[in-house]
């Protein structure tokens, strides 16, 4: 049989081995060669896979089929999202994150209270799952040496317990050697990655051993479980699971990163992001070589020992066992101590970081103690907490196991935990992408879902284990049978985990996004969100510094730093940042922004970025900005992007007008021609005459000795001509008064119908002469209106002179009818002359058009009369058209609005 | 043999002191009242010089002086314009479509028949 010493002894040099590997590991960071590669990376994820993967899964499989497969689905669709994960290295890289608890703090504005929140749920979390590896492990002993071990070692001294010492001291001696600001331990790494081939090593030995050793291959051991009825169903999927299969995937996709020690594993201890993307392929590789056995070894034992068996758990133990394969049985028992302390000493280095930064730190800042200490070298004290920290966990974890072990089944107990590190989810990965996520939501998210977890995982579990009574579970709180912890709201028929995550899952995120959206974060917050989302795009040394005003002291910042990081590494790394800035004394480093931003990082690697904000803070007087400050600098480029639209508008308003102008200016060139036009065209009026004028003189004056009869008539037209002349210059400078408004009008009572009469009157000699009718159709008084008399008497002789001018001799006839109509007096001459085309009839009003297209008959009109006249009866308010048919006469019509009736 | 001369314009007592300022001079006078009327009579008539108008109804000084031109028959035939426009654009045009010489109103009467007799004379 197995000594107890003997065993002893193998643990003991595998535990030597571990540290060996680490002290290189480390030795070789030191050195600057670090050893870590992408397949020590990807191995080293495979933290995962603990004493749950080693023994629980076989456990499991012997009651739910392949349903064992879930857990590490999960983890393989979770490594597809390598964007997702890329931003998150990115994201802590950049601000030195250095737990998830920092993350998420640092997230929503270096919040303390979110920070100490965040690593109270994962402790509470957490310490069953520690737990469950010391089960593992004491159980697995219990196999190795039977019941016959009492005698081996005191009571007092239980193997369990000492297990837990020893890792406790490992975890201390690897894990808190000296504040590194990035937190990073490559040795444990190194160690880490070597477990994780042992682990797989130990599984797939007795893997092979039992399908090829006992049976005659996987074809034979699936043969003879088919025949078995209760084993051939754990040999199908049932549909009937999908929903409890969706639950666990979603359940350990999210756990692969939101487990301390999976976060610290992936992003914390992270060199080189390169690595992640052999990780993708490789660790989903190993997770499939590590399960390739896990149901062969399930049938295996449950063919061997009968489907009654009790702890399937343990198969790979006791099968090899068994069969009297001890050096197998003691390699397996290896490979479990491997699965299990690996998951412990990462865990409780994760944890111990958070509780250190984010839960003691905190708070001892805020004590006067600290202060009181005047104590200049505090690292010393961090390392130490951090210490206490590690051993208390392992002590609380082994607590547990004492008093809950044997009540629940190993993966029970780990599926809790997962259930808890999902609560991280919504926080996280909303605050990756999402700006508006504030602290406010952050708090009532993470709160709703860890009470809904408590109360429909937690709980229930300790009354399953008889410590509470289990009233609230079967009858609901309160008696309500609605608050039913394992039936919330009467969902029923799920089992207790998806139930749990359904609800607490739909509490967190509901809280999380409706109290975001109805909070508004404050300047930091808003600062951090924007860094964080938009990662990718930011220089973020630039922006950084921008949004720091304030002033600081060279003096007051070592002092912080070698407070915290001690002197010598604060002298280090001054020395380092002063290289890289091109100063070679840092004690003569420009005190600005950037400086301070190096301090707050290096700060936040050894207490944490809420921690290390307050200090920070205490140290400088610092303006605080408002939100909108900040988001005006970080909005630089959206600012950029409205100026340009506005330039863009401006630029289309200056087209509009711009087209207006030239508009404007069309119209002012078009006037300008049509000036140029009337005094081209008066010019022409006035020569015409004159060259008459002054030929017909010339020709006189020359030839004296002219016939009578021709000096008469020359003579004649001399006059005539200038006659005319003198007509069309005085009715010029009419035209141009009436246009300029520079002309004189008296304004009186008029009466029209005398001014009818009166103008027929002057011109009657005219009509008699031409032997042309001229009747009136006039009211005795006429109507009266408010105008001028002479003007008005102008208007009609224009009229009544161009009806005769057209009609024919003898049979013309010329009307004048005066009438009221509508508010206005109506006055029109009517002719039977050889009337006017439709466009005659506008263009007779243009200046110096006349009527008339017989050259014979040349008018000896000037072309002005009718534009004058309208000009006269359109400033009294009236109009002045004609109404004509070719061959049909025409009829001239004026109208001027009667005065407005007075009271 | 003496030369022909037709006068064109719309205006009669224009027309009147031009037929008898050239009549007197000794030349053979034909009379048109309007831009149509003149292209018939330089057909018909087959004067030396024409004493053309520009403003005209029916067809403008312009537009017979470019008929004319078009027509090489017509090539011997000299053409003074007589308007009472003057811009400078005006005589340009004029010219360049072939006047002989451009007359602006009110002119002189002496001037005038220096210039027909000139433009006559060297034939």
């Amino acid at each position: 049989m197995l000594s107890g010493w003997f065993v002893a002894l193998v643990a003991s040099a595998y535990v030597g081995l571990l540290f060996a590997v680490a002290r290189y590991g480390d030795a070789r960071a030191d050195a600057g060669r670090s050893i870590i590669s992408g397949n020590v990376y990807a191995l080293s994820l495979a933290v995962y896979c603990t004493s749950w993967t080693f023994y629980g899964s076989v456990g499991r499989a012997t009651s739910g089929g392949l349903s064992f497969l879930t857990i590490y689905i999960g983890p393989t669709l979770m490594l597809l999202f390598v964007g997702v994960l890329i931003k998150m290295l990115r994201i802590s890289k950049t601000y030195r994150i250095t737990s998830i608890a920092d993350f998420i703090a640092s997230r929503y504005g270096k919040s303390q209270l979110l920070a100490g929140l965040v690593t109270v749920i994962a402790v509470i979390g957490i310490v069953p799952y520690i737990a469950l590896q010391l089960k593992a492990v004491s159980a697995s002993l219990a196999v190795l040496f039977g019941q016959v071990d009492a005698g081996v070692l005191p009571w007092w001294l239980d193997s369990t317990l000492l297990i837990a010492a020893a890792l406790a001291l490992f975890t201390v001696l690897f894990g808190t050697r000296h504040l590194d600001a990035t937190e990073r331990h490559e040795g444990m790494v190194a160690a880490i990655a070597f477990e994780s081939v042992v682990k797989l090593v130990a599984f797939l030995a007795v893997g092979l051993f039992v399908t090829y050793g006992m049976f005659g291959g996987l074809a034979d051991v699936f043969q003879r479980a088919a025949a078995v009825p209760e084993l051939s169903r754990l040999l199908q999927l049932d549909a009937m699971q999908a929903g409890s299969w969706a639950s666990l995937i979603l359940l350990s996709a999210l756990a692969i990163i939101l487990l301390p020690r999976q976060f610290q594993i992936i992003v914390v201890e992270n060199v080189d992001e390169s690595h992640l993307r052999r990780a993708v392929w490789l660790f989903p590789l190993y997770l499939l070589l590590i399960n390739i056995f896990v149901l062969p070894i399930a049938l295996g034992g449950l063919l061997h020992f009968g489907a009654q068996s009790g702890y399937a758990d343990t198969f790979v133990l006791t099968l090899p066992m068994a069969h009297g394969a001890e050096a197998l049985a003691v390699l397996v028992f290896i490979g479990g101590l491997s699965a299990a302390t690996g998951m412990v000493i990462v865990e409780t280095i994760a944890l111990s970081t958070m509780v250190c930064n984010d839960l003691v730190m905190p708070w001892l800042l805020r004590s006067t103690w600290i202060n009181a200490q005047k104590r200049n070298d505090l690292s010393g004290l961090l390392i130490g907490i951090r210490r206490v920290a590690i051993i208390l966990i392992l002590l609380l974890g082994y607590i547990y196991f004492r008093v809950a072990g044997e009540a629940y089944a190993l993966v029970g107990i780990g599926l809790i935990s997962f259930a808890a590190v999902a609560q991280f989810a919504p926080v996280l990965f909303g605050g990756m992408y999402w700006k508006q996520g504030t602290r406010a939501g952050a708090v009532a998210g993470l709160v709703a879902g860890f009470v809904v977890w408590m109360y429909t995982l937690l709980l229930p579990s300790f009354a399953k284990s008889g410590w509470i009574g289990n009233g609230f579970v079967e009858h609901g709180l309160f008696g309500v049978d609605w608050l039913r912890a394992q039936s919330l709201f009467g969902l029923r028929g799920m089992d207790a985990i998806s139930h749990s995550l359904w609800w607490s899952l739909l509490a967190n995120f509901g809280a999380y996004v409706v109290v975001s959206l109805n909070t508004r974060p404050d300047a930091l917050e808003a600062g951090q969100a924007e860094r964080f989302v938009d990662v990718f795009r930011r220089a973020h040394r630039e922006t950084d510094s921008l949004l720091w005003r304030g002033q600081a002291s060279l003096g007051e910042l070592v002092r912080l730093l070698e407070r915290f990081l001690g002197p010598v590494r604060a002298a280090q790394q001054l020395g380092a940042y002063a290289a890289m800035r091109g100063v070679d004394n840092w004690q003569r480093l420009a005190v600005d922004a950037d400086l301070v931003q190096f301090a707050e990082g290096e700060l936040a690697g050894a207490i944490g970025s809420a921690s290390a904000r307050v200090m920070v803070a205490s140290v400088t007087q610092e303006e605080d900005l408002g939100l909108e400050e900040v988001l005006d600098i970080l909005d630089e480029a959206t600012q950029v992007r409205a100026y340009s639209k506005e330039l863009e508008a401006k630029q289309q308003a200056l087209e509009v007008a711009t087209a207006e102008l030239r508009e404007a200016n069309e119209r002012l060139r078009e006037l300008d021609r049509m000036k140029d036009d009337f005094i081209s065209t008066v010019t022409h009026e006035l020569r015409t005459p004159l060259t008459s004028i002054r030929a017909l003189s010339e020709m006189l004056h020359e030839d004296p000795r002219a016939d009578l009869a021709d000096r008469k008539r020359f003579l004649g037209i001399i006059v005539s001509e200038a006659e005319r002349l003198t007509r069309l210059i005085n009715q010029i400078l009419d035209m141009a008064k009436l246009e300029s408004g520079r002309a004189e009008w008296t304004t009186a009572e008029v009466d029209l119908g005398n001014v009818a009469r009166e103008a027929m009157d002057s011109l009657g000699q005219l009509y008699r002469d031409k032997d042309v009718a001229l009747s009136g159709e006039i009211p005795d008084s006429g109507p009266v209106v408010m105008a001028d008399r002479d003007r008005l008497v102008q208007v009609m002789i224009n009229l009544l002179s161009n009806a005769v001018k057209f009609v024919a001799t003898g049979t013309g006839a010329v009307k004048v009818t005066v009438s009221t109509d509508a508010g206005m007096v109506r006055v029109s001459v009517a002719d039977n002359g050889p009337g006017l085309t439709a466009d005659e009839c506008s263009v007779i009003f243009e200046k110096f058009r006349q009527g008339g297209n017989t050259m014979t008959d040349k008018p000896q009109g000037t072309g002005l009369g009718l534009p004058i006249s309208r000009q006269i009866v359109e400033y009294f308010g009236g109009a002045l058209w004609v109404e004509s048919q070719p061959g049909a006469g025409a009829n001239f019509i004026f109208t001027v609005p009667l005065p407005a009736a007075d009271e | 043999m003496s030369k022909k001369i037709l006068i064109v314009d719309d205006e009669p007592n224009i027309v009147i002191s031009l037929e008898f300022l050239m009549k007197k001079e000794g030349f053979q006078v034909a009379v048109a009242g309007d831009g149509e009327e003149a292209l018939a009579k330089v057909a018909s008539f087959a004067p030396d010089l024409l004493l053309l108008d520009v403003m005209m109804p029916k067809k403008s000084g312009f537009e017979v002086c470019e008929a004319l031109r078009t027509d090489s028959a017509n090539s011997a035939l000299k053409i003074v314009m007589l308007t009472a426009k003057g811009r400078e654009t005006e005589v340009a045009k004029g010219l360049a479509i072939g006047a002989d010489a451009y007359v602006t109103k009110p002119f002189s009467t002496k001037d005038l028949v220096v210039r027909v007799k000139e433009l006559l004379g060297a034939v």
